[in-house]
């Protein structure tokens, strides 16, 4: 038994991978949750906008590369964001103008909205993949590690190592700041208190004489930063192609269901709840399992519960137990 | 009936009676009941309209507020006591009369910009933001407000509504039925209105908490705020009134004051309970 070799196995297969895959799933699940709470409809494009937003910001990042700027040890996307967050806004803008406003004016059901939000992402998709190619795409860039295994093993004189990316301690950082700049801005703010209350009450919004068009901007605003940060992340720490950011939707869609639709909390809880499970069950726990345990209970078996291809049955099974046992989520969202 | 007084019987001689009609005017008479509501601050006349496309609802129906004072719809179920106040607030399709707010002409203006002529509306449903905290809906009942004394006016109504103050940090939605009634007023308070509509007020509250809110009811409108209100305790409501319109089917069945109506034996026998 040496459970501290199991504790840094654990954190370095386990732990920081899920840390930081849950704090870009929070970030997603966030900018679905907003727009399901103030525009009341699930957005199927959510996963597009990731992708196009962080195409901007490749784009840039390239463009820095070659004028020879870059952000010292960290990634030059960094620098990058905010074109990327202004294209993407644009896009959004340009969508909702062009396709929501339409059905907002006619006061659509939201069955409508969602499947119109399907119509967009096909769009969203082709434009993205027209840009930038239906490639992989490596973008990051700066220093690689923060601390390397060998230097872990050298420093702490143990068996196991622990490496954390500069990118996983970057995603963990900007997803605290943009989640506490989120949140103080919907709790403090003037524009952010009317766009819950719009969420809350349509009704009392508009007889308090709060604009529902600007409400919408705001939203389709936040929900534009939202997704280029998130999608830029996702595609530091792993890599940018288009069709991954699609089936990030699933992941997304669960992490905002289990944490209740609406509820900004709850979707930062479900996107960590989702990023565990997913890559606690598909981790083969057979080292961790062997430092923990006396070694008459050593497994010897690979102890992985599922193949990672099939990681996103794992959010499809959280979302369906959820959905059955507590329809509106950890936190009290709407029902569904 | 022809007139037997102005049968000429075939008399055509000229030089005894003058050829043509005589005069045709004859003053009327009024000795109907008279709606006295040139002055009215608020006024709702001779609305008629339904919603949507839908049949109508009220037939020349006049509902009037004057400064200072509490005026009551009542009438039994179905009567179109809430439409005539949604119809004052315009969110009806009224297809004949007239809306006026201090003497202008309001009836083409959308429920939003009514409330930045300054016409408080509380709904008798969900009228409260539930996930917010008293005084963020207090606040948001001051987004349309530019001016700096938005602190002021809270302080005010938590002198009105001293609960309102003990709660302030606590989520609208989980308080008592009472308590939300008071939010909701209080909200409506917060845009400084010039007069204040109350769609049943103590729908769904027990009767000792009704009392208290007919009690801040009369306190808010002792501030010099006129309000307009539908109310289901036509008793207690008519008892504060200083005038009661008794809708029946969509028309004005009585006006008066509220101890005039309470007094009616019409109005006690047909829904007052004797």
């Amino acid at each position: 038994m040496e459970p501290l070799n199991a504790l840094v196995a654990f954190a370095n297969f386990v732990l920081v991978p899920a840390t930081a895959y849950g704090a870009q799933l929070a970030l997603g699940a966030l900018g679905v949750t907003l727009i399901y709470g103030i525009l009341r409809f699930s957005n199927f494009a959510h996963g597009d906008t990731m992708a196009f937003g962080t195409m901007a910001v490749i784009m840039t990042t390239w463009g820095f590369q070659a004028l020879g700027i870059s952000f010292g040890p960290l990634p030059t996307a960094l620098l990058a964001l905010p074109v990327g967050i202004v294209a993407c806004a644009l896009l959004v803008l340009g969508t909702d103008k062009l396709v929501y406003k339409f059905y907002r004016t006619k006061k659509a059901v939201p069955v409508t909205f969602v499947i119109a939000s399907l119509g967009v992402m096909f769009v969203m998709n082709g434009l993205v993949r027209f840009i930038i190619g239906p490639d992989d795409q490596l973008f990051s860039d700066g220093e690689r590690f923060i601390i390397t295994a060998r230097d872990f093993k050298t420093l702490s004189g143990l068996d196991e190592g622990l490496a954390i990316k500069t990118t996983q301690a970057i995603t963990v950082v900007v997803a605290i700041i943009v989640v506490a700049i989120l949140f103080w801005f919907l709790n403090k703010t003037r524009t952010g208190k009317s766009m819950r209350a719009y969420s809350d009450n349509e009704d009392l919004a508009l007889l308090s004489g709060i604009n529902p068009e600007r409400v919408v901007m705001y939203t389709w605003l936040m929900v534009a930063a939202l997704a280029t940060i998130a999608g830029t992340l996702y595609g530091l720490d792993k890599s940018f192609k288009p069709f991954t950011y699609f089936q990030l939707l699933l992941p997304i869609f669960a992490a905002a269901i289990v944490g209740g639709l609406g509820s900004p909390v709850g979707a930062i809880a479900g996107g960590f709840v989702i990023a565990f499970a997913e890559v606690t069950i598909t981790y083969p726990l057979k080292k961790v399992l062997g430092y923990a345990l006396p070694e008459s209970l050593e497994p010897d078996g690979l102890v992985q519960l599922l193949s990672t291809d099939y990681k996103f049955a794992v959010s499809f099974v959280i979302l369906i137990i959820v959905l059955l046992f507590r329809p509106t989520g950890l936190f009290k969202g709407k029902s569904v | 009936m022809t007139n037997a007084y102005q049968d000429d019987r075939g008399n055509k001689d000229a030089s005894i009676t003058k050829r043509g009609t005589p005069s045709t005017m004859s003053p009327g008479t009024a000795t109907g009941e008279r709606s006295h509501t040139q002055d009215a601050f608020l006024i709702g006349d001779s609305m008629t309209g339904g919603y949507g496309q839908g049949p109508d609802i009220l037939h020349d129906c006049t509902i009037a507020v004057n400064p200072g004072e509490i005026a009551v719809i009542v009438g039994p179920n179905g009567a179109g006591k809430s439409t005539g106040m949604k119809a004052v607030f315009g969110m009806l399709n009224l297809r004949k009369g007239a809306v006026r707010l201090d003497g202008e002409d309001i009836t083409a203006l959308s429920p939003q910009d009514r409330v930045v002529k300054g016409m408080g509306f509380v709904p008798q449903t969900s009228n409260i933001f539930g996930s917010m905290t008293v005084q963020e809906n207090l606040e948001m009942g001051a987004f349309i407000r530019t001016d700096d004394k938005i602190v002021e006016t809270m302080e005010q109504i938590f002198e009105l509504f001293p609960i309102l103050g003990d709660k302030r940090r606590q989520a609208a939605g989980e308080l008592s039925g009472g308590q939300r009634q008071q939010v909701a007023v209080g909200r409506a308070l917060m845009t400084k209105p010039k007069v204040l509509m109350l769609d049943e007020p103590t729908a769904g509250v027990s009767p000792i908490v009704m009392d208290e809110l007919f009690d801040r009811i009369i306190e808010v409108s002792r501030t010099g705020i006129p309000i307009l209100m539908v109310e289901q305790n036509a008793r207690q409501a008519l008892e504060i009134a200083d005038r009661g319109y008794v809708l029946v089917q969509g028309r004005n069945a009585h006006t008066g004051t509220g101890k005039e109506l309470l007094a009616d034996d019409d109005v006690r026998r047909s829904f007052l309970g004797g």
